[in-house]
């Protein structure tokens, strides 16, 4: 920083010449007391930029974890690569004896992430058309309709529940949530709405499909309606107030001013929460039943790409297990953060003119 | 348009208006009942579980009731110290980047997006990362490498932590005013000094409370861990060897079918949970009203 060299430098001559000779010009044969002690403090230009260069390297170690994030995984999904190509996403082996279609095969090395791909899109899907209309219920009350002695302890509420570990919320759902399924929905399901096919209710234990879209539900709804609920106190006071002098009800003036104006930023968040669901591993595996298959009715059981990595990667039984395995991995890496950005994105072009808010 | 129409239409108007407040409030108490039964089921099953056998002893082989989860706790406190040593350090030099050198630049605007990403990634694809760099290869150069250790799963959560501590840091650091860093250059003191000694400091509260947000996220990660980490029955605090972690204990007796491990779980999980509400509260309370009072 130039003004504080000029102020060391206005500053130095005036102690090291004490006869008052010389005005400009350091003294260099004897360095009086003050400069010795300015001089042991360190040059201030040298320290600023060694500084200055730790700052910007911390800043791009963020850059650094993405590219080691995307070696680490291209590295160990070679051999996966290699064999498979493109098709181990589509894929589908048959059984040598039984000739019913095989995916996921350790013994014989053969491996297809047909069934993983299916089961987390179908749970993530479950869970945006369960979460979506509440989160925007939600955030619509606690923006708009919401009187001020609630609206802080419910924000805080969902704020602590996004914060409530994976791992929790599945043990939750495997004691509390899966019978509740297994005893209370399913059959009900099954007897109205079993003509679709959609459920069936041949598994007797309530874990599948449903049961990981419903965590899950539980699990991203947090995020979206906190999201939509900052992108939506974004819309200026003048036009919601334009709105209702137009003689609009509350629910015109929620739908053609806050509605309308945050449209973009709430896709932004139901994108973020999809990325959420995409990725979350714990809870998912511990409800959707992970056996390697693809069933249409939502009650069997399923896998998802992260639950079946948090499955077999510690206890994998081959090299090309393993690579198969990080193959799925990165994917999902790809998906994610493509999902993300596009979110990012989205939530950016709405905040951009409001200034930056932590809560 | 007939008055009768009219009248009809307004009617409308006014019963559509009833029913969307109706549907809100209706959404709000059908995502807010779950999640207070959640809530409060934790905290009852956990309370009743808890005892002081869980943080002194270890667990008991299967078919022994009673035991604890001392190994886990001092497991996870060994993890997040190697991951916050890792984390907290390069967080907020990220952040430091952020508010006070890269202001406004396109390098800056990058890290900032791309910080914001990684916060998304799953944590899983964090840990093979790991797995494939550290615990995988057998070599010499990379420390600890060739086994599942404490030390790479460390490493994992820290690297974890750093998008978070990153983006909290820049927030709180660019809510101090302006004036403060110039007061600080007026009196000559050299730009890395105001930086550390002034603005960081000014806006500390704020950053602790951020790093231990980040602190209680990684602390409930257990996905990272699995195959990092891999848990372990014993005591251990060597880096070298497998360690335990509450989050992995917790998964491991959840499947688990003994209802003696299930309530091992529960209490786990309140101490989880404490730690976590302990944590958004704090931060919740400095964001709002304790933080830069003075230099404002």
């Amino acid at each position: 920083m130039p003004e504080i060299r000029i102020s060391q430098s206005q500053f130095q001559p005036e102690s090291t010449t004490p006869e008052g000779g010389d005005r400009g010009r350091p003294v260099a044969h004897e360095p009086s007391e003050v400069r010795k002690y300015l001089l042991s403090r360190g040059n201030s230009a040298l320290a600023d930029r060694v500084f200055h260069v730790l700052m910007v390297v911390c800043g791009l170690s963020i850059f650094g974890i993405v590219l080691l994030i995307v070696y680490a995984l291209m590295l160990g999904s070679a051999l996966s690569w290699h064999k498979f190509g493109f098709g181990f996403f589509y894929k589908v082996f048959s059984d040598p004896v039984t000739n019913l279609p095989l995916f996921w095969d350790p013994v014989n090395a053969r491996f297809s992430a047909l069934p993983f791909v299916y089961g987390t899109l179908v749970s993530s899907f479950l869970a945006l058309l369960i979460a979506v209309p509440l989160a925007l219920g939600l955030a619509t009350f606690l923006t708009e309709m919401c009187p001020g002695a609630l609206r802080g302890p419910l924000a805080f509420l969902t704020e602590l529940l996004a914060a409530i570990p994976s791992v929790i919320y599945g043990f939750w759902a495997v004691t509390v949530l899966v019978p509740l399924l297994r005893v209370h929905v399913n059959p009900p399901l099954t007897r109205w709405l079993g003509w679709t096919g959609l459920f069936n209710n041949d598994n007797p234990t309530g874990l599948g499909y449903l049961a990981g879209g419903v965590i899950l539900s539980i699990m991203i709804l947090p995020i979206i309606s906190s999201l939509s609920r900052e992108v939506m106190s974004t819309v200026p006071h003048s036009q919601r107030e334009a709105v209702l002098a137009l003689g609009a009800t509350r629910w015109e003036m929620i739908r053609m001013a806050v509605l309308r104006n945050a449209r973009i930023g709430i896709v932004g968040a139901i994108i973020l929460g999809l990325g959420r669901a995409l990725g979350e591993t714990m809870a998912v595996a511990m409800v959707i039943g992970n056996t390697p298959e693809i069933h249409r009715s939502l009650l069997s059981n399923g896998s998802t790409m992260a639950a079946v990595i948090a499955n077999e990667y510690a206890e994998a039984v081959s090299d090309m297990h393993y690579s198969a395995l990080t193959e799925i991995g990165l994917a999902l890496f790809i998906v994610t953060i493509l999902v993300n950005a596009l979110a990012q994105l989205l939530m950016w072009v709405v905040t951009r003119g409001t200034p930056s808010q932590t809560r | 348009m007939s008055v009768e129409t009219f009248k009809f239409k307004s009617r409308m108007r006014a019963v559509t208006d009833n029913a969307v407040t109706l549907l809100a409030i209706l959404a709000t108490v059908i995502v807010v009942a779950p999640l207070i039964a959640i809530f409060a089921y934790l905290l009852y099953k956990g309370a009743s579980s808890l005892n002081l056998a869980f943080f002194t002893q270890i667990p008991k082989p299967v078919g022994e009731s009673g035991g604890g989860m001392a190994n886990a706790i001092v497991g996870s406190g060994v993890l997040l110290a190697i991951a916050s040593a890792i984390g907290v350090p390069i967080g907020i030099g990220g952040g430091i980047f952020l508010a006070e050198f890269g202001r406004g630049t396109k390098l800056a605007n990058a890290v900032r997006f791309t910080a914001d990403v990684l916060n998304g990634v799953p944590s899983i694809v964090m840990g093979m990362a790991i797995y494939v760099l550290i615990v995988k290869p057998q070599n010499s150069i990379i420390p600890f490498s060739g086994h599942f250790s404490a030390f790479s799963g460390g490493v994992a959560l820290g690297i974890m932590m750093i998008p978070t501590v990153c983006r909290t840091t820049e927030e709180m650091l660019l809510m101090v005013p302006h004036a403060v860093r110039e007061a600080a250059l007026g009196l000559g003191v050299p730009n890395w000094r105001s930086v550390l000694s002034i603005t960081v400091k000014t806006a500390s509260p704020g950053i602790i409370t951020g790093c231990m947000l980040a602190f209680a996220r990684v602390a409930g990660e257990t996905a990272p861990l699995i195959f990092t980490a891999l848990g372990n029955a014993f005591w251990s605090a060597s880096l070298n060897t497998p360690i335990a972690a509450l989050p992995l204990q917790i998964y491991v007796y959840a499947l688990s079918p003994y209802d003696d491990w299930h309530r091992l779980a529960w209490a786990g999980s309140l101490v989880l949970i404490v730690l976590i509400v302990l944590a958004v509260s704090l931060v919740r309370y400095v964001t709002s009203r304790g933080v830069l009072k003075g230099a404002s």
